[in-house]
C-alpha cells in the first residue's frame, strides 16, 4: 500500500479503539481516578504528616509522580492487551485486519497508539486530581513529556505482546496480577530505592519500571536515584526490543494464525 | 492470456496440535488453478479442507508446504499485495456485534487504505444492493443470521476486489434471499469479478459455477468444467409419474433401464449410456401408459459428488 493508504489503515485502527475507550468510559477512565484519589487521601491527608519528608520533599509530593506513572502503565497495558485479545478471541474481528493488506507494523502502531492515548489522558487526569491535594512541583517539562510517552509506549507494547500470546482470558489477567503489579509496586512508586538495603537496591535496578518512575520523578522534583541518561538508555533499548518482539509475533503469526 | 486469479501448487497443511506436535493433516498436496473471470465452486464433505485452503490464500492460516499465487503474486514474496486483490466472506461470523452495520463496512475499506470519502458512497451502494440499507445504523447484533451473512458479503466487496472468496455464504439463508444472492453473485461475476465459492448446496454450485473441484480428505478428487464433472455420472436416475397403473408387461419392456416400481403409478428408471428418455416414454406409450411428469432423483452434481466421495473413501 502507498503511504497514504497505510495512514488511513492506521487511523482506522486507532479511531475504532478510541470510540471503544470513550464508549465504555466508566470502565476505562474511572478506576484509575478512584484509586489515585484514595492514595492521595491516605498518603497526603491521613498519613502524610506522620511519614514526614522523603528526600527533602513532603511525602505526597514524592508520591504524585508515582501515582501518575501507575495510572499510565496500567491503562496503557490493559487497553492494548484487552482490545487485541478480544478482537482475536471473542469475535475474531482481528481477521478483518489480517485478511487486508495492512502490514504488521501498522497493526502494532495502531493498537499501541490506542493504549498511548488512553494512558496519557488518564495520567493527565490523575495529575489534575493531585492538584486538589498538593501544589505541582515542576523541574523539567520536557523530561515529563518524554516519560509520559516512554511509559505509555512500553506498556502498550507489552500489553500487545500479552494480547497476541494469550490463549484464554486467564492469560491476560495473570500477567498484570502476578508480574506487572509487583514490578510496579516494587519499582519505587512509594519510596526511593536509596531507602532500601543494598541488596534490594541492586535487585531494583533489574526492574524496568524503576527507571520509568525514577526519570519521571526527576522531571517533577529534580532529583533521581540513577542518572537520567541511564534511565533513558535502558528505556529506549526496552522499547526497541518490544517493538521487534511484537513485530516478529505478528509477522510470523505466532499465537494468531494456525 | 491474463494471469490466473489463483494458482495453487502442491499445497500442504498440517495443523499443529496442543503440545506442538504435528496434528491433523488438512491438505495433502492440492494443485489447482482458477482462471480470471471464473465462477469456481470448491466442494467437499465436512472437514475436507476447504476452509483451510481459503485460510491459506487469505492469510489466516500458515501453509506447511507448496506455492500460492494470486494474480501472479506469490504470497511468500508479497502477501500484502496479493491480499489487495482478494475479498473474503468467512465461514464463521466474525463481525463486531457492538458496531453499526455501516461502520463495519466503512472500517473494512479503511484497512485497505481507502479514504472515508470514497468508502462511504461505496458502502451505501453495497448496502442497497444487498438489502441492508434500512439497517445501516443498527448494531450488527440486531441483524438476523441471513442479514449478517449479507453484511459480510458487503464488507468483502467494499474495496472492489477482483477475486471474491465465499466460504459457505448461503448457509442459513432462506430460499428467496439465496436466489437473490445468486443473482447478485452472477451479476458481479459477469462484470468481471472472479468468484471462488464453497457450499454444501450442490444445486447452487450446479447453477452458478463454470468450474468445479471436489476435495475429499485434503486432496482434490475431481476438477474440471461443470460438464466434465457431470460426465462422471454414466447413468442418472429419473422418476416417471404415470397416468395409469404400471403393469408387469410394461416393466418388462423397460428392461435395460433397470426400472423400479415406487408405487402403482410411479416408477424409476436409469438413463444414460445410450439409453435416452424418449425411447422409454415411447415404450410406455406402447403399453397404453401416458407419462405425466419426469423428475430427477436429485441434482446431477449431487449424484456425482456422492459417487466420487464414496469411491474415494473406499480407496
Ligand atoms: N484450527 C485448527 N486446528 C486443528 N485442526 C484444524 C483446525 N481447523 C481445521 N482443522 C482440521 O482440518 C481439517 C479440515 O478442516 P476445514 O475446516 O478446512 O474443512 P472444511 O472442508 O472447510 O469443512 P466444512 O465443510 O465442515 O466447513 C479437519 O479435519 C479439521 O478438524
Ligand atoms: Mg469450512
Amino acid at each position: 500500500m502507498p503511504l497514504k493508504g497505510l495512514l488511513i489503515s492506521f487511523w482506522t485502527i486507532v479511531r475504532k479503539d478510541l470510540v471503544r475507550i470513550f464508549r465504555i468510559w466508566p470502565q476505562t477512565f474511572l478506576p484509575s481516578i478512584v484509586t489515585s484519589v484514595l492514595y492521595f487521601l491516605i498518603f497526603g491527608a491521613f498519613l502524610g504528616s506522620r511519614i514526614g519528608d522523603l528526600e527533602g520533599v513532603p511525602y505526597i509530593l514524592f508520591v504524585v509522580p508515582g501515582m501518575v506513572m501507575l495510572a499510565i502503565m496500567m491503562n496503557a497495558y490493559n487497553n492494548v492487551a484487552f482490545s487485541f485479545f478480544s478482537s482475536k478471541f471473542f469475535m475474531r474481528t482481528i481477521d478483518e485486519i489480517l485478511v487486508s493488506p495492512t502490514p504488521p507494523w501498522v497493526i502494532i502502531a495502531g493498537f499501541v497508539t490506542g493504549g498511548v492515548v488512553r494512558g496519557i489522558l488518564i495520567g493527565l487526569l490523575v495529575l489534575l486530581v493531585s492538584l486538589i491535594f498538593t501544589p505541582l512541583a515542576l523541574t523539567n517539562i520536557l523530561v515529563i513529556i518524554a516519560f509520559f510517552f516512554l511509559s505509555s509506549v512500553i506498556f502498550s507494547l507489552a500489553g500487545l505482546v500479552n494480547g497476541v500470546y494469550a490463549k484464554s482470558i486467564d492469560g491476560i489477567n495473570i500477567v498484570p496480577t502476578f508480574v506487572l503489579t509487583p514490578l510496579i509496586y516494587l519499582g519505587g512508586i512509594f519510596y526511593s530505592i536509596n531507602t532500601l538495603p543494598g541488596f534490594w537496591q541492586i535487585v531494583s535496578q533489574f526492574n524496568p519500571v524503576f527507571y520509568l518512575i525514577d526519570g519521571f520523578r526527576y522531571g517533577f522534583l529534580g532529583f533521581s536515584d540513577v542518572p537520567l541518561a541511564l534511565s533513558l538508555t535502558v528505556l529506549v533499548a526496552l522499547t526497541a526490543f518490544l517493538v521487534g518482539f511484537a513485530w516478529y509475533l505478528l509477522k510470523t503469526g505466532l499465537g494468531l494464525r494456525q | 492470456m491474463s494471469q490466473p486469479a489463483l494458482e495453487v501448487r502442491d499445497l500442504e497443511k498440517t495443523y499443529v496440535s496442543e503440545g506442538g506436535r504435528p496434528g491433523t493433516k488438512a491438505l495433502t498436496g492440492v494443485t489447482l488453478t482458477i482462471e480470471a473471470g471464473d465462477f469456481f465452486s470448491l466442494l467437499g464433505p465436512n472437514g475436507a479442507g476447504k476452509t483451510t485452503l481459503i485460510g491459506i490464500v487469505t492469510g489466516l492460516v500458515r501453509k506447511t508446504a507448496g506455492k500460492v499465487r494470486v494474480y501472479g503474486v506469490d504470497i511468500d514474496e508479497d502477501h500484502e499485495k496479493a491480499k489487495t486483490f482478494i475479498g473474503v466472506v468467512p465461514q464463521e461470523l466474525n463481525i463486531n456485534i457492538f458496531e453499526k452495520v455501516f461502520d463495519i463496512v466503512v472500517n473494512q475499506a479503511g484497512y485497505y487504505g481507502i479514504p472515508r470519502s470514497a468508502a462511504i458512497p461505496r458502502t451505501e451502494e453495497l448496502l442497497r444492493a444487498l438489502g441492508l440499507y434500512e439497517k445501516r445504523f443498527d448494531k450488527s447484533q440486531t441483524l438476523s443470521g441471513g442479514m449478517k451473512r449479507r453484511l459480510m458479503i458487503a464488507r468483502a466487496l467494499v474495496h472492489n476486489p477482483r477475486f471474491l472468496v465465499l466460504d459457505e455464504p448461503t448457509a442459513g439463508v432462506d430460499v428467496e434471499l439465496r436466489r437473490g444472492m445468486w443473482d447478485y453473485l452472477q451479476k458481479i461475476n459477469k462484470e468481471g469479478t472472479t468468484i471462488l465459492l464453497t457450499t454444501h448446496y450442490l444445486e447452487e454450485a450446479e447453477q452458478l459455477s463454470k468450474h468445479v473441484a471436489i476435495v475429499n480428505k485434503g486432496g482434490i478428487i475431481a476438477h474440471g468444467t461443470m460438464r466434465d464433472i457431470l460426465s462422471h455420472l454414466k447413468t442418472e436416475t429419473i422418476f416417471l409419474d404415470l397416468a395409469g397403473t404400471i403393469t408387469d408387461n410394461a416393466l418388462g419392456d423397460l428392461k435395460g433401464y433397470h426400472p423400479k416400481k415406487i408405487d402403482p403409478t410411479t416408477i424409476s428408471i436409469e438413463i444414460g449410456e445410450g439409453k435416452g428418455i424418449s425411447d422409454a416414454i415411447v415404450s410406455l406409450h406402447g403399453n397404453g401408459l401416458q407419462v405425466q411428469t419426469v423428475r430427477a432423483q436429485s441434482g446431477k452434481l449431487e449424484e456425482v459428488f456422492v459417487k466420487l466421495t464414496k469411491e474415494d473413501n473406499a480407496a
